[in-house]
């Protein structure tokens, strides 16, 4: 009896606190469908009329300080590609680091998971001026390109990627591999049809890691991207926004409200997988 | 044979080749060109020949009071976030591991800030910190609060800044915890039970002594990400209110992270920039070497 009078303390305890933790997010959603008058008289009621939010809402779609239709895309177009880049490259890598036992192999290896240290700070400005640099060499655009920043995202996540790839690898017996082989199945199909199958557990933690990690990212795309350029993602376009109306924060409310819904929805419809996925990336 | 083995070294190094490529385009070769222009006159504006110019940048930055003002004000940043950071987290990872029902649900909502972008959830902080708390204090006569914003001292406004890394992170660190705790074995707790202990010493004698592990990574991890601070801290308060530092006025709220930043961007010296990176990507090998001593330490204990 007693015990579960504490339990449902407890449990009214763990509500009242889960929802003191929503209370930013549930003020975005209230403020994004308010205009600037309503936001100061009241910050914190519900909307007078839930239908400004769907007129804040297209505003925000194709107001030209923002062009959030724009950025979306943009952000969809780095994130994709680049998770491919980084998810194929780095099981590619790995596969041969593992199954090689060479000092070559073993010294590599060491050196992706050394880089690990390495804060984007200290990289970031011969960064920008390396790809200037190759730019003019090659004649392919690294700055203000989506090849560029796609290519600096496979660079960064390899480390980590490689790291994890290679940890599930070891763990994996060859046998299967070898069969293939012998069975006159060439390395680059092995792989594919074999090795990549195998994989699935931990690529979609490194889909997840990856994926959360470029999504919000924002000071590699401001220096690669640059501020206000054609090419833009949705933190850097919020923050273009931001910071050309901080007065204001009805509109900025709707543009948040609209960036945080691919976030959200996301982790509601794989919440377990990401959960996971972000825990085993930080026990590395 | 001899065949086999180039064609084995062949697909070795092909398999390799994109990641290896990539990694060496954004890793070593700046890493490498940046440690040499460090000790050149490298700046953001145009220039012809980079000058060999030997110690200045690091000399320049250490006589820098700006650099030393963030300095400070990121240990302090970074000592209030690791104890409030954890002290929260285990405080929730204790409760969502407890009997009760919908456990799922709240790891999942204590843990959503975690998903969200930094430069996003400064600006609903901003907010909240502008609009929400004067108008809530406000309507319960708080006058202290609604004449005095948070994000406009600097010493409010560095509070302001571990309260919303506190929100973002704790959901995170928290698993982790719950992880740890869920590998207590229940027979041991229950043996203690049945000898009489009262939750108190259980949770001493045998949760702590279990989770310790567990510290190592958390503190780790906060140590290293509070002190890499910089996507809150551009959206939330910038540079800050400027305050008094040493006989001149400093930018409140310009952690390490955004010191580097803005000594090339805004004032265009790249070198000096790069040399306060250094000088930072070495605190951080330190606290990784430190992880990886006390983590060997542990091990030999258990």
């Amino acid at each position: 009896m007693n015990n579960k009078i504490t339990r449902n303390i407890m449990e009214i305890f763990a509500i009242t606190l889960v929802a003191f933790f929503m209370v930013p997010l549930v003020l975005v959603l209230f403020n994004a469908a308010k205009g600037n008058n309503e936001i100061i008289a009241s910050p914190l009621s519900a909307p007078q009329n839930w239908m400004n939010l769907l007129s804040n809402a297209a505003n925000i779609w194709n107001n030209p300080n923002i062009r959030y239709s724009q950025a979306l895309v943009n952000s969809v177009i780095v994130t994709f590609f680049s998770l491919a880049g980084i998810t194929i490259s780095s099981a590619m890598a790995a596969w041969v680091l593992v199954r090689t036992k060479t000092k070559v192999s073993t010294a590599i290896f060491m050196m992706f998971v050394a880089a690990m240290v390495i804060p984007f700070q200290v990289v970031m400005f011969p960064l920008v001026k390396w790809f200037g640099m190759v730019q003019g060499w090659i004649g392919v655009p690294m700055l203000r390109s989506y090849f560029g920043i796609i290519i600096a995202y496979m660079g960064f996540g390899s480390s980590l990627s490689i790291f994890m790839f290679h940890g599930f690898m070891k763990s994996i017996p060859i046998d299967i591999e070898e069969a293939a082989y012998i069975d006159g199945c060439s390395k680059f199909k092995t792989f594919f049809l074999i090795v990549l199958p195998i994989l699935k557990p931990i690529y979609v933690t490194i889909l997840i890691l990856n994926g959360i990690w470029i999504w919000n990212d924002f000071l590699l795309p401001m220096l690669v991207l640059g501020k206000g350029t054609p090419v833009q993602t949705i933190p850097l376009a919020v923050n273009n926004f931001a910071g050309a109306f901080v007065t204001s924060y009805d509109l900025l409310m709707t543009a948040i409200l609209m960036a945080l819904i691919p976030v959200v929805f996301f982790f509601i419809s794989a919440q377990k997988h990401i959960i996971k996925g972000m825990v085993e990336g930080s026990v590395k | 044979m001899d065949k086999d083995k180039r064609m084995q070294k062949i697909v070795f190094w092909l398999f390799l080749a994109p990641a290896l490529i990539s990694f060496f385009m954004v890793q070593i070769i700046p890493f490498v060109i940046g440690f040499y222009y460090s000790f050149t006159d490298w700046s953001a504006t145009a220039q012809i020949t980079l000058n060999f110019v030997g110690l200045k940048n690091y000399a320049d930055a250490f006589k820098d009071t700006t650099f030393l003002y963030s300095t400070i004000i990121t240990s302090i940043y970074t000592l209030l976030n690791i104890v409030l950071v954890n002290v929260v987290a285990f405080g929730l990872a204790l409760l969502v591991t407890s009997n009760i029902k919908f456990r799922n649900i709240y790891r999942a909502g204590f843990f959503l800030p975690n998903v969200i972008g930094g430069i996003i959830l400064g600006y609903i902080w901003q907010f909240i910190f502008n609009r929400f708390v004067p108008f809530v204090a406000g309507s319960w006569g708080i006058t202290y609060l609604t004449e005095n914003l948070m994000l406009a001292s600097s010493r409010t406004a560095l509070l302001a800044l571990v309260i919303v890394s506190t929100w973002q992170y704790a959901g995170y660190i928290m698993m982790i915890y719950v992880a740890a705790l869920q590998n207590v074995p229940r027979d041991l707790i229950e043996a203690a039970q049945v000898d009489g202990a009262t939750p108190w010493q259980r949770f001493k004698a045998i949760t702590i002594p279990m989770v310790r592990p567990a510290f190592t990574v958390t503190l780790f991890l906060t140590l290293v990400n509070s002190f890499k601070q910089f996507d809150v801290n551009t959206s939330l308060t910038g540079v800050g209110p400027s305050t008094m530092f040493m006989g001149r006025a400093i930018n409140g709220t310009e952690l390490l992270a955004m010191n580097i930043s803005n000594t090339s961007l805004i004032l265009r010296n790249t070198a000096m920039a790069q040399a306060k990176a250094i000088v930072f990507f070495v605190v951080l090998v330190v606290f990784s070497l430190l992880q990886v001593y006390f983590s060997k330490k542990k091990e030999v204990e258990l």
